[in-house]
């Protein structure tokens, strides 16, 4: 290994580590605008230069340059710092001086290493150039004069998110980064454009003059807008959320998040549940109600049912603790109808390993072959569909897919729409699988029919003779997409002993049978069509949606951003969640809502505090006191060995941007689904 | 300068396909890597578009010349298994890629400062009068465009041209415009020095290895 000295201190660094890289080890930082460690590196930007000693008698571009043994490099020479400032002077002659009213000023590469090496005054008399600006959507701003040419978002978007629609066109004074066919940047990574952009020519266009980034309050938290769990960072201003960035986390989002998780915020402003309200009687509609006589109507309703005529759904969007809170309500009148699973999936949820992501997310990056069933990552799960991306681009593993053909940004064989499908490979390729660390991913849609107890166990058996669990690898991975699903089934929100599941307790509403629902967060099914009306329903959420629609009583709860609180996601990675702003007007964290109601019936739920309840969750969860962490799972038989249906795996009906109750509130998620349907339009009238 | 291009323009054709004799040939210039790396292929196959279209557009009525459509980078991009937007890039790089159609004869004046000191200006001059088209316009039959382009190397005869393919040197403001009309007849003209030099040597006669230069019957 080359060992190398950088401003007098020697390292050992790896054969093949750049200079950048080896200087960053040991806390040197060199200026940077097109380098970026995840994406490929072009050294066209010319700010990482350095002197090497021994070396050709000119500045190196060290982000290009790789560690050779014996090399003295120098990063504060006097040569050094004159060919920086060199190409800042040069990189200035075109960009405009209009930082202050800039939404990159503050946070701008360019900005702050003007700084360093800015010259304060320009020697250039010719004309500037001005360059058009380009329409890439409705999440990305361009003011294409400021673009400094590092095509970092060419980069990105062709090998990150896989959709090669931007390029730089034309050369020397002419060059500029632009889409070919004024066609806008169709990836649900696209936000990310704005973060690696290292100047002001790509924002955020939902963000554009709403606030400068010194004077937002940062809280860092996690993403729900799908079971991936991605570490985010809230901006938020008094009461409002101005806007998500992703943080890093290697194991999980890496430094990226979709396009849901970062523009969707706004929709936590509009329809709120900002206080209670009851059905009335009279005329049948919802109107504005105190706490106390939303109680008094519970407690009525209440009075003199049998457990078995009460029921609860824990929605995707419920947190740990809240869950536990109505699992422990509910156990205390009695009643064993409780579901987590109000998508509508059936599996078996006895062996924790049956509904994880086993391998964890990072375990993708070791897969040497993925086969996916009744799953659209690129929709369901945007971050870890960027990893197999990865997996793909890096090292060619071979990619398969049962279920419906869509776009997934990297080839895949289809292996056909059927349960059959599997089965079908599993009897050509048993015990003759000749990968070491093979893949089996699995989304709802494999579940979401009748049958799917009897599909879980199937794959369950087709995991096992296809060699994607054996000993030390378990590569038996399931994809929700409900950030609130893993947390809810880890405290077992499931039907308890003779009690009912999901379909169960809706059939129950429309037979009578079921008196009194409870729905937490439930608003991904239409509940006026599915709840039957003779039955009381109390929805406890924060958004006007399907739950609230239905309800007889709703109360008004915190969003994500309001509450501190528990998730575990896909991989069963427990992670907390931070309050960043209060929740509006009357509304209070679900807990809370649920503590009250049973103070008010006389059943007090025995805590207090968030601590006491997490005491409480811990007790007798202990894993999830373990944050940041994952319980691993032991591998069992699962599932039912009873007919598999041969209907098709029912493809993704919801599409990306409008799946839970908070996007279908943001006017940013509905732009994007217009947006991009067009272009979908577009593109059949070309053909 | 190159024209602007736009690739939803209406002139855009909708389909591209190479010739038979042309797919050889671009066969030809796939074969010439290894496989998995055709993608090196682009240049060479752009080339070739533009020469097909060429020769489609010496026969057409009114004529025109050759020129990258959108359809024939799509074709291609298909062909090499490469992103479209790669192959955009590249055709909008290089100057001798044209994606905007132009005329039969594409006039390239080089105006860069030898040709200019030796009297440049006035070649520019000649051929707008002499067509009445300015810089990047083409002529109305669809024959002449005119462009304006950086050094092609040829000082030594400056000022000079290139017309398609051929470099016309050592040009006066009468001789030019000579060369354009041999050339609206449809004939060839003479390529290389208009004044009857041989390549590069002094105007004024060979200065040294005289005796070799007799021998090769260059004087």
């Amino acid at each position: 290994m080359p060992k190398v000295t950088i401003n007098n201190m020697e390292i050992e660094v790896e054969q093949g580590t750049s200079i950048l890289q080896a200087a960053e080890t040991i806390g040197v930082e060199i200026p940077r605008f097109c380098y970026h460690d995840r994406l490929s590196v072009p050294a066209n930007c010319r700010m990482c230069l350095v002197e090497v000693e021994g070396g050709p008698p000119k500045p190196v571009a060290s982000c290009a340059m790789a560690c050779s043994d014996g090399m003295v490099v120098k990063t504060e020479s006097e040569m050094v710092k004159k060919a920086r400032k060199g190409v800042m002077e040069m990189l200035l002659i075109n960009h405009p001086l209009d930082c202050p009213i800039c939404d990159q000023g503050g946070e701008c590469d360019l900005q702050d290493q003007a700084y360093g090496y800015g010259f304060d005054r320009s020697r250039f008399h010719e004309n500037k150039r001005a360059v058009k600006d380009k329409d890439l959507g409705p999440l990305i701003k361009t003011v294409m004069t400021r673009c400094i040419n590092c095509t970092r978002c060419v980069r990105f978007a062709e090998e990150i998110a896989g959709t090669p629609v931007l390029g730089q066109f034309n050369r020397g004074e002419d060059a500029e980064i632009g889409t070919y066919i004024n066609e806008i940047v169709n990836t649900e990574l696209s936000g990310n454009l704005v973060d690696i952009c290292p100047v002001g020519a790509l924002t955020s266009k939902p963000y554009a003059f709403k606030a400068r980034s010194w004077e937002l309050e940062k809280t860092e938290t996690i993403d729900v807008h799908d079971a991936v769990g991605s570490n985010i960072r809230v901006d938020s201003r008094g009461r409002e959320v101005m806007r998500i960035l992703p943080r890093l986390h290697e194991e999980v989002n890496e430094e990226w998040i979709s396009d849901r998780s970062r523009y969707s915020y706004d929709g936590l402003a509009k329809s709120r549940l900002d206080r209670p309200f009851v059905r009335d009687e009279e005329s049948g509609k919802l109107r504005e109600a105190d706490w106390n006589e939303a109680f008094d109507l519970i407690k009525a309703r209440l009075s003199g049912l049998k457990g078995e005529e009460i029921a609860a759904f824990a929605g995707d969007l419920a947190d740990v603790e809240s869950v536990v809170a109505l699992k422990d309500f509910m156990t205390s009148l009695g009643s064993p109808n409780m579901d987590c699973r109000t998508d509508g999936a059936y599996f078996d949820e006895t062996k924790r390993a049956g509904y994880l992501f086993n391998s964890g997310i990072s375990g993708i990056d070791e897969a040497d072959a993925i086969l996916l069933v009744g799953t659209n990552p690129r929709h369901e799960a945007t971050i870890i569909n960027a990893r197999i991306r990865r997996a793909w681009l890096e090292r060619k593993i071979p990619i398969s897919l049962v279920g419906e053909a869509v776009d997934l940004t990297y080839p895949y064989v289809h292996l056909g729409d059927f349960p059959k499908s599997v089965e079908n490979l599993v009897k050509e390729y048993a015990g003759k699988v000749k990968s070491k660390k093979p893949m089996m991913i699995v989304g709802m849609n494999a579940f979401r029919r009748p049958d799917g107890q009897a599909i879980h166990g199937m794959l369950q058996e087709a995991a096992e003779d296809l060699g994607i669990v054996k000993k030390g690898w378990n590569g038996f991975n399931i994809l929700h997409d409900a950030a609130g699903r893993v947390g809810a089934l880890d405290v077992g929100f499931v039907p308890q002993k003779g009690g009912k599941g999901f379909a169960d307790i809706l059939a129950g509403t429309k037979d009578g049978s079921i008196k009194v629902l409870f729905m937490l967060n439930a608003d991904e099914f239409n509940a006026r069509v599915n709840v039957g009306w003779k039955t009381f329903v109390v929805y406890i959420g924060h958004h006007g949606d399907h739950g609230a629609q239905r309800a007889d009583v709703v109360l008004p709860s915190a969003a994500y951003t309001e509450k501190d609180a528990l998730y575990v996601n896909t991989e069963g990675r427990v992670q907390m969640a931070k309050r960043a702003v209060s929740p509006p007007g009357d509304a209070r964290v679900d807990w809370t809502i649920l503590r009250a109601i049973s103070n008010h019936i006389d059943k007090p739920l025995p805590y207090d505090s968030q601590h006491e309840l997490r005491d409480r969750v811990f007790e007798e969860w202990p894993h999830l006191s373990k944050i940041d962490q994952i319980e691993l799972a032991k591998w069992g038989k699962f599932g039912k060995k009873t007919r598999i249906q041969k209907d098709a795996f029912a493809g993704n009906a919801l599409g990306y941007y409008l799946t839970n109750a908070i996007c279908r509130a943001s006017p940013t998620m509905n732009k994007c689904t217009q947006a991009f349907k067009q272009d979908i339009e577009y593109k059949e009238a070309a053909e | 300068m190159k024209k602007p291009f736009d690739l939803n323009a209406e002139y855009q054709p909708e389909h591209f396909k190479f010739s038979e004799k042309y797919q050889k040939l671009a066969d030809k210039a796939i074969a010439l890597y290894p496989k998995g790396k055709q993608q090196s292929a682009v240049m060479p196959l752009l080339d070739l578009a533009q020469r097909q279209v060429a020769e489609e557009g010496a026969k057409a009525t009114p004529v025109y010349g050759g020129w990258i459509p959108r359809a024939a980078m799509d074709h291609i991009a298909e062909v090499l298994d490469m992103h479209k937007v790669k192959v955009y890039e590249v055709a909008s790089f290089y100057s001798m890629y044209n994606t905007a159609p132009v005329g039969q004869y594409l006039v390239q004046f080089c105006t860069t400062t030898p040709c200019w000191l030796c009297g440049s200006s006035d070649i520019v001059n000649a051929c707008k009068n002499h067509l009445g088209i300015d810089l990047g316009e083409t002529t109305k039959d669809g024959k002449f465009t005119l462009m304006e382009v950086e050094c092609l190397g040829a000082c030594v005869n400056a000022p000079m041209i290139q017309i398609n393919d051929d470099y016309y040197e050592d040009l006066t403001a009468a001789s030019v415009v000579e060369v354009l009309e041999v050339l609206a007849q449809g004939l060839k003209p003479q390529i290389g020095s208009q004044t009857g030099r041989k390549s590069s040597m002094s105007s004024a006669g060979p200065t040294t290895l005289k005796e070799e230069a007799k021998k090769a019957k260059v004087v």
